[in-house]
């Protein structure tokens, strides 16, 4: 895992505050930076302040951090010039906050975008198909504005192969490409970037999904230029189809300064040996499938797999895993000790078979595993890896009745081995107060509690109680956090906790929880730093909803379905805040004209740009 | 676990197609309707909560005590969504869900109901389907057609890969049965893989691939006569013992493979083919 993808889930700590006027009403936010629009009509500066701001200029290159740079320009119109004209790096947490033309009149010399866009319940499929976030209108602005752009990092965005074209017809310094949880693209799109952009060193597809048909798949490894290339990272582990691998073996023995190579589930281990055997120096291994392609007992690759990842010193991030034959996890040993980030995510592996894997690692700093090693594992991960920072378990079947072994015996376990943690995303079917408590006490540093019982509406396991108590700790006792997210049985009083002391929360998650309108309004009304909140199926209303009008400008967004909304609330939200878009979403569009009253899906976010005009049937915008 | 599956039994109607873990996996009219209900906390039939309860209870957890706290805390949860009912707007339903409160259900057979919510849990779709992948996988070169990369094809039939683990020896090894054509073939291939590992552990200078004339045959794993058995689990999680079905229904039906100390079977613990069918409806 890069550690941009932990970056790129948690809320960007410095809020990408762009000029929002400020609610005189409740004005809590501590960077409430609230400056004049861009300048219209200036006549220019006279000739001492010209060169004041181009000393300022020269200062404010080295100013890298957002929150820095929006002060820096609220200051006033010459600090907001001269920082428009040195700022490098724009982040749109929403693609529909700005438009295109705006952010690109304001920036002229942008070498680095990143840009993110359906809200995050998309990924499991709340969000129906063409709902928006289109790349298009946005590629087009930055291909005629920035000669100079190197990087592009898009999050849940609607790419084609068209855009991608337009990127590599575009940029000709273009250097790093990279796609998380986007879809609309193909092969087609890979095998342009991969030959017209003779200065890639970066092709990052993490978790997207590509729209190839199987008689339609280019061979888009064998695009890269016959030369030696400057690749430094090729990520490729979620694009499903078949490759050319001849192609790649060859392309990586002409990359001399590739570092990071994750590779698809085509790959087996005989293959991977030789991956390995040309790119010894590599740092983050995706290893494919980890299973050998001939059957047992005819040749055994072992010795030749144990002599590359011997030989491959610098490895430091291990991935892939993904049809594992355990027996040959031995092969990894001699690079554990070495690992500070290791993904067993996709691997089905029982505690005897990670048992001593895990011993091993004694520098492990993420691990991401299955709850197929049950609490009996994560107790060997806790007693092996103390520097342990970011744990994420998921459900190997994730359904609610499964048989997840891992409980809050194993979450007990982790909080008292591992007492640096920092984040951890936690799948289990039943929970304890007690467990979640001690681990608030024991992981003091927590940033991000993200903590998913499957079961719906379950409460504490032993005591029956709901799971209250719990969430209460952790927001009392982990007084760094940012993220959280919640499930089980909850009453209002979870949430009047989190609102209580949830003070630094910037993203909140919830889902079959709280009583009541009051369970909303204490969150809304206490979290001060909050900047996005989804909920699912919880039974909150209008009253609720219009509650949080004084705080809606404050925040990137709000998600709701499946609660008790209806069009008479929203529609008062719309008709209040003239810079908020609200979209009702329905699943599937009705013939009559008239409208429900029942809200399904709402989405609301600030904007400057006012109504999207690429709304789909589905959409209704207020 | 399966000690308790006796008390279960005893409690369903001699009608109930029902074994092992009290998960619904009927398919008579009554579940099917619960089945696909799913509505929101505090729809509840009193008449049918406590057996739906009790028998809708996975044996993962304590069942006295949860049963009982989670009656508690389901009453509780019935008397508010009876609330909301009745003021404002009623909840939105949602998805697969039909509100029909005439239809017997409560919160623990919404929960364990296999009708799926959408999106919950919140696990993005490439990480589904991992267990049915695994146990049972094809070959790579058939998964997206077209041998692209080269791979070498073995054989165009899908392979039915199942995990087996021995006692006393940590790491497990997947076969394919469908490489056998009977029990005796199974055996054997048995006997070969885990019978270098056996001596090695026994004796940790042996060497895996040494000759075999000092190793001694893992025999008599299907007839109890030997030291070892060998016992399958099904698609309900049950213990059987290997031999009695057909073959072809065994490799249909087998999700995992063990090799149990004969010793240490006990004649409870596993099911024989024969007393699973005297408590099934044929």
């Amino acid at each position: 895992m890069r550690e941009e993808i932990s970056d790129m889930s948690e809320d960007d700590e410095t809020g990408e505050r762009a000029r929002w006027a400020p609610d005189l009403s409740k004005n809590r936010s501590d960077d409430s930076d609230s400056g004049p629009g861009p300048p219209i009509g200036d006549s220019p500066p006279p000739f001492s302040d010209q060169v004041l701001e181009n000393v300022l200029e020269n200062v404010l290159e080295f100013l890298t951090s957002r929150r820095d740079r929006n002060a820096a320009s609220a200051v006033c119109r010459s600090w907001y010039r001269a920082e428009a004209q040195t700022r490098r790096e724009l982040f749109i947490g929403n693609c529909y906050a700005v438009a295109p033309h705006r952010a690109v009149e304001r920036f002229q010399s942008i070498k680095s975008v990143v840009l993110k866009g359906k809200p995050r319940f998309a990924d499991f499929n709340l969000v129906p198909f063409g709902w928006g976030a289109q790349f298009e209108p946005w590629v087009k602005s930055f291909g005629a504005a920035y000669q100079h752009l190197e990087r592009i990092c898009l999050k849940r965005m609607s790419v084609t192969d068209k855009d991608l074209t337009i990127i590599a017809e575009s940029f000709p310094l273009f250097k790093d490409l990279t796609l998380i949880c986007c879809e609309g693209f193909s092969t087609l799109g890979l095998a342009v970037i991969a030959e017209r952009c003779r200065h890639l060193r970066v092709l990052d597809l993490i978790e997207d999904y590509l729209e190839d048909e199987d008689d339609e798949v280019v061979d888009w490894i064998s695009r890269f230029p016959e030369t030696t290339t400057s690749v430094e990272s090729l990520v490729f582990d979620c694009v499903t189809c078949p490759f050319n691998f001849d192609a790649l073996e060859r392309l990586v023995a002409r990359s001399p300064s590739l570092q990071r190579l994750r590779v698809n589930h085509h790959v087996a281990l005989e293959q991977l040996r030789r991956l390995m055997a040309r790119a010894p120096q590599l740092t983050h291994l995706g290893t494919g499938t980890f299973r050998s392609e001939v059957g047992f007992g005819e040749v055994d690759p072992n010795l030749d797999l144990v002599s590359a990842f011997g030989a491959s010193r610098s490895l430091v991030c291990l991935s892939g895993f993904r049809e594992i034959e355990p027996e040959f996890l031995p092969a990894i040993y001699p690079v554990c000790a070495n690992l500070t980030s290791l993904n067993f995510s996709f691997a089905n592996l029982t505690a005897e078979e990670l048992n001593p894997v895990i011993r091993q690692c004694h520098n492990l700093q993420t691990f991401w595993v299955l709850d197929s090693v049950g609490d009996e594992g994560l107790r060997a991960v806790a007693e092996s890896c103390r520097d342990l920072r970011e744990l994420r378990v998921f459900p190997l079947d994730p359904t609610e009745d499964s048989d997840s072994s891992v409980s809050d015996i194993g979450l007990q376990f982790i909080s008292e081995g591992c007492r640096k943690l920092r984040s951890i995303l936690y799948f289990c079917q039943r929970m304890t107060n007690a467990a979640v408590v001690a681990m608030s006490k024991n992981c003091p540093d927590l940033v991000v509690f993200r903590l998913c019982i499957m079961g719906r509406h379950l409460p504490d396991r032993i005591t029956g109680e709901p799971m209250d108590a719990g969430f209460r700790a952790i927001v009392m006792n982990c007084k760094k956090l940012t993220r959280l997210s919640v499930s089980g049985l909850l009453t209002d009083k979870a949430f009047e906790y989190i609102g209580c002391y949830g003070k630094l929360i910037r993203t909140l998650s919830v889902a079959f929880a709280g009583d009541s309108d009051g369970g909303l309004r204490y969150v809304l009304e206490g979290c001060t730093r909050l900047q996005k909140l989804e909920i699912r199926d919880s039974p909150f209303g209008d009253a609720s909803l219009i509650s949080g009008l004084p705080f809606y400008y404050n925040m990137r967004f709000l998600w709701m379905s499946s609660c008790n909304l209806s069009m008479r609330g929203c529609k008062e939200v719309a008709r209040n805040k003239p810079n908020l878009v609200v979209e009702v979403i329905r699943d599937a569009v009705e013939e009559e004209e008239e409208e429900i009253e029942a809200v399904e899906k709402l989405y609301l976010y600030r904007s400057l740009a006012g109504a999207r005009t690429d709304v789909p049937a589905f959409v209704k915008i207020l | 676990m399966e000690g308790e599956a006796p008390r279960l039994l005893d409690l369903i109607p001699k009608d109930r197609d029902w074994v092992g873990k009290g998960v619904c996996k009927v398919k008579n009219g009554i579940e099917e309707k619960l089945e696909l209900r799913l509505g929101l906390p505090g729809e509840e039939n009193e008449k049918e909560e406590k057996q739906s309860a009790k028998s809708a209870f996975s044996l993962s957890f304590s069942e006295n005590v949860s049963k009982r706290t989670f009656l508690g805390s389901v009453v509780t949860n019935e008397g508010k969504g009876t609330e909301r009912k009745a003021s404002g707007a009623p909840p939105v339903a949602h998805g697969t869900r039909t509100i029909n409160s005439s239809i017997a259900n409560n919160s623990s057979q919404t929960r364990t109901s296999n009708a799926p919510v959408v999106g919950w849990p919140p696990i993005r779709s490439f990480r589904k389907n991992l267990a049915s992948s695994s146990n049972s996988k094809s070959p790579l070169e058939t998964r997206d057609g077209g041998p692209v990369n080269g791979n070498k094809a073995d054989s165009n039939k899908k392979g039915c890969f199942v995990k087996i683990n021995m006692d006393g020896i940590p790491i497990g090894r997947k076969i394919d049965l469908q490489a056998y054509g009977d029990y005796d073939e199974l055996s054997s291939a048995v006997d070969q893989l885990f019978r270098g590992l056996l001596a090695a552990q026994r004796d940790p200078l042996v060497n895996e691939k040494s000759g075999g004339e000092n190793n001694q045959g893992i025999k008599g794993l299907l007839d109890g006569s030997g030291e070892y058995t060998l016992v399958y689990e099904d698609e309900e999680g049950d213990r059987v013992l290997v031999g009695d079905v057909p073959w072809k229904m065994f490799i249909s039906t087998a999700k995992r493979l063990r090799v149990l100390k004969t010793s240490d079977l006990s004649v409870s613990s596993i099911n024989t083919v024969s007393r699973k069918r005297a408590a099934t409806e044929c």
